[in-house]
């Protein structure tokens, strides 16, 4: 186990990221200073690492994660932690359009508001966002879970699956096949524990205010009375 | 004297016995037509033109006995690793669900014979597919199903998927017959429900972010493999560039007459442009770029035999690829299939889909008579990796001969060497279309 520092302003992406497939070992820290918005940090990770990018990542940072912890201290741009399998994402700041879209695992954990989409195509992993989320998130969600704290803007969980949605503040509008459910003891305790595992930013939310959404599964035949939804 | 038609049993243009149909069933099922395989109408294609092979001008070579390489490299722009192929002649992406999982190991096995690639589809990549093909490439679609990081890394190439021939700017249905536990399980959905395939990606909208997609599939795995973009043939000069300067090192073009597993009827029949429009913009593209050469060019839609295969390469084509021919070759569309050492009768299975051999585009159900698309303990049975192997290989074999014969004829010891000076049309639409002279005249339309 060791730890090695990078900085993006000597070092660029492609460097950083080999050294992450090829030379690393299981349970390294990485450092990466100086993010800059660089797109494509730390993605395609395929161990257990310990990933801190300081500064603001760009697009797809975390891409395809395997088994890493990435901290992100700034904001994070489109696609961070797209189709992530398994470890952890955790952006400090603010998350753009796409976060976590098609995750198939792992938890996605967001501090300030996601922009469009989050979580859309989700298909496994859970996401945990403090503040609010933009349109259309959690769209075509497939599974896994979403954890929103804020508010939700227009067509959540438009065609939903078997994804479950949890948000706490107002809906501007919920999408097509996508209702209010009343929540049961299982939800609470997944919240509960979502909102652990989101870390020390979230132990003030209270699981009880949080309202369950899903799919009302009447998408899921394709049906010509369905007047064009499908 | 001609046949006297009477008046009171004059068939209407607009109104013939199919527009009938068409309004009849529409009529009484509230429901548009969803079906496989390609644009079934007469279109411009390939068969209007035809080469000028040797004579006094050009110097022929021998058919059976001077080399004539086929040796295709692809994927040279940016990848570590670029693909090289004996043949130009590869199989399409089409999904597990789609097929079974016989028949994707029969095109494994019958292109890894051959020497070419095959490409997985919609839903991911199996194992038997994986084992079987030396040369597999990877679809990111916009679905997602069953893309990760794992199989990404076992890929050959990657191909982002923008869009097919026969449905640009559609998505994907897999009905719930073929939504089979295996097949629900690799795209994390309940089992046999209706599953929709998005028409957008998830995580990127526009050249500009697909740019920064493709980096990033580029630095997944190490810049190694060649990343190619497929789009279906609607503004292609546009999206062929668009594509380039994504950073695409190989660029797919698929006209409408290319097959699908499930479409509605509208789009397969309505959308996009034919093939060798597609094929003449392509071209065009990459030359006003200065790309020709240095990024691929991969033709399908249509593509059945070497004489089409050559027509593409001497327009300017890299290689072709090919779905519904290779499905033909399995034995679609046959009236017999082959179990247990015998042949048997298929028709009253096509009978059931209200069809019959020649006829059928019925993929769409899953319950197709001879074995290929469907995911049915039963009817896959009858079609083994083995016999569809050796069918499929024969056919590649057979269009690759006649490429080269065709090559030969005009002249080349490659037939990458193929020109459009070799070609000519035969209809003005033709000639207009591919920007060649109509035959036995300088005179190419609109030029
Ligand atoms: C049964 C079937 C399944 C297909 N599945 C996919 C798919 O999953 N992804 C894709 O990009 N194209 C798919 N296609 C389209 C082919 O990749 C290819 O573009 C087309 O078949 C080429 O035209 P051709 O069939 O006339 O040769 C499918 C085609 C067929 C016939
Ligand atoms: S025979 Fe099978 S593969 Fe061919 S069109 Fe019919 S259902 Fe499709």
């Amino acid at each position: 186990m060791g730890s090695v520092t990078f900085d993006l302003e000597q070092t660029p992406v492609r460097e950083i990221n080999h050294f992450i497939h090829k030379d690393a070992d299981i349970g390294d820290k990485i450092a990466i200073t100086n993010a800059g918005g660089a797109h494509s940090i730390a993605c395609g990770c395929d161990k257990e690492l310990e990933i801190i990018i300081d500064g603001h990542a760009g697009y797809y940072a975390g891409g395809m994660n395997k088994d890493a912890e990435i901290t992100i201290s700034g904001s994070a741009g489109t696609g961070v932690g797209e189709n992530m399998m398994s470890g952890k994402i955790h952006v400090k700041g603010f998350a753009s359009n796409g976060a976590g879209a098609s995750a198939h695992g792992g938890l996605l954990v967001i501090n300030g508001d996601a922009g469009l989409r989050c979580g859309i195509s989700l298909k496994g992993g859970d996401i945990v966002v403090g503040g609010s989320v933009g349109s259309f998130s959690g769209f075509m969600a497939q599974a896994g879970r979403m954890v929103i704290c804020g508010n939700a803007a227009d067509a959540l969980g438009d065609s939903l699956y078997e994804a479950i949605i949890y948000l706490r503040g107002e809906v501007k509008s919920l999408g097509a096949d996508a209702q209010f459910e009343p929540m049961t003891d299982d939800d609470y305790a997944v919240v509960a524990e979502l909102l652990s595992q989101a870390g020390e930013d979230f132990k003030k939310f209270d699981p009880k205010e949080f309202k369950r959404i899903a799919s009302s599964k009447s998408l899921y035949h394709w049906n010509s009375d369905a007047n064009q939804e499908y | 004297m001609a046949e006297h038609k009477s008046i009171s049993k004059e068939e209407s243009y607009s109104f013939d016995r199919s527009a009938i149909d068409y309004i009849r069933n529409a009529a009484a099922h509230g429901l548009y037509e969803i079906r496989g395989m390609g644009a079934k109408r007469k279109l411009p294609s390939f068969d209007d033109l035809v080469f000028l092979g040797a004579s006094n001008s050009r110097y022929p070579l021998e058919g059976y006995r001077e080399k004539c390489s086929t040796k295709t490299i692809l994927g040279t722009r940016f990848a570590k690793k670029p693909i090289e192929l004996e043949i130009p002649i590869t199989i399409a992406g089409m999904s597990f669900g789609s097929l079974s999982a016989n028949v994707k190991e029969a095109l494994g096995r019958a292109a890894t014979e051959v020497g070419t690639s095959t490409t997985t589809g919609d839903g991911g990549m199996t194992q038997e597919e994986r084992q079987s093909s030396k040369t597999l490439v990877y679809q990111c679609l916009p679905s997602r199903y069953g893309f990760n990081p794992d199989d990404l890394r076992k890929a050959d190439a990657i191909e982002v998927v923008i869009g097919q021939g026969a449905k640009p700017g559609g998505g994907g249905m897999l009905l719930g017959q073929k939504v089979s536990p295996r097949v629900a399980g690799m795209r994390t959905l309940p089992e046999g429900i209706d599953q929709r395939s998005a028409c957008r990606h998830p995580d990127w909208t526009g050249p500009d972010d697909l740019a920064i997609k493709i980096t990033e599939l580029r630095e997944i795995t190490d810049w190694e493999k060649p990343i190619y973009v497929k789009v279906g043939a609607t503004r292609t000069f546009n999206d062929v560039k668009l594509a380039v300067h994504s950073g695409a090192d190989v660029v797919v073009v698929d006209g409408m007459q290319g097959g699908t597993a499930a479409t509605q009827t509208c789009f397969i029949e309505h959308i996009g442009i034919p093939t060798l429009a597609a094929v003449k913009q392509a071209v065009a593209a990459l030359e006003d770029l200065d790309m020709k050469g240095k990024v691929q060019l991969i033709v399908s839609g249509g593509i059945r035999t070497g004489a089409d295969v050559a027509k593409a390469l001497a327009m300017g084509a890299d290689a072709v690829s090919i779905g519904q021919g290779v499905l033909i070759a399995l034995g679609c569309n046959g009236e017999t299939y082959y179990q247990n050492g015998e042949h048997h009768d298929a028709s009253a299975d096509y009978a059931a889909l209200g069809t019959c051999a020649g006829f059928c585009h019925h993929c769409h159900t899953g319950k197709c008579p001879v074995g290929i698309t469907t995911q049915d303990e039963i009817l896959e049975q009858r079609l083994t990796p083995e016999v569809g192997a050796k069918h499929l290989k024969n056919y590649l074999k057979t269009l690759n001969m006649e490429l080269t014969t065709i090559a030969r004829a005009c002249g080349k010891q490659n037939v990458h060497h193929l020109e459009r000076e070799d070609l000519v049309a035969l209809t003005i639409e033709a000639a207009a279309m591919a920007g060649l002279p109509l035959a036995g005249t300088n005179w190419i339309p609109g030029m």
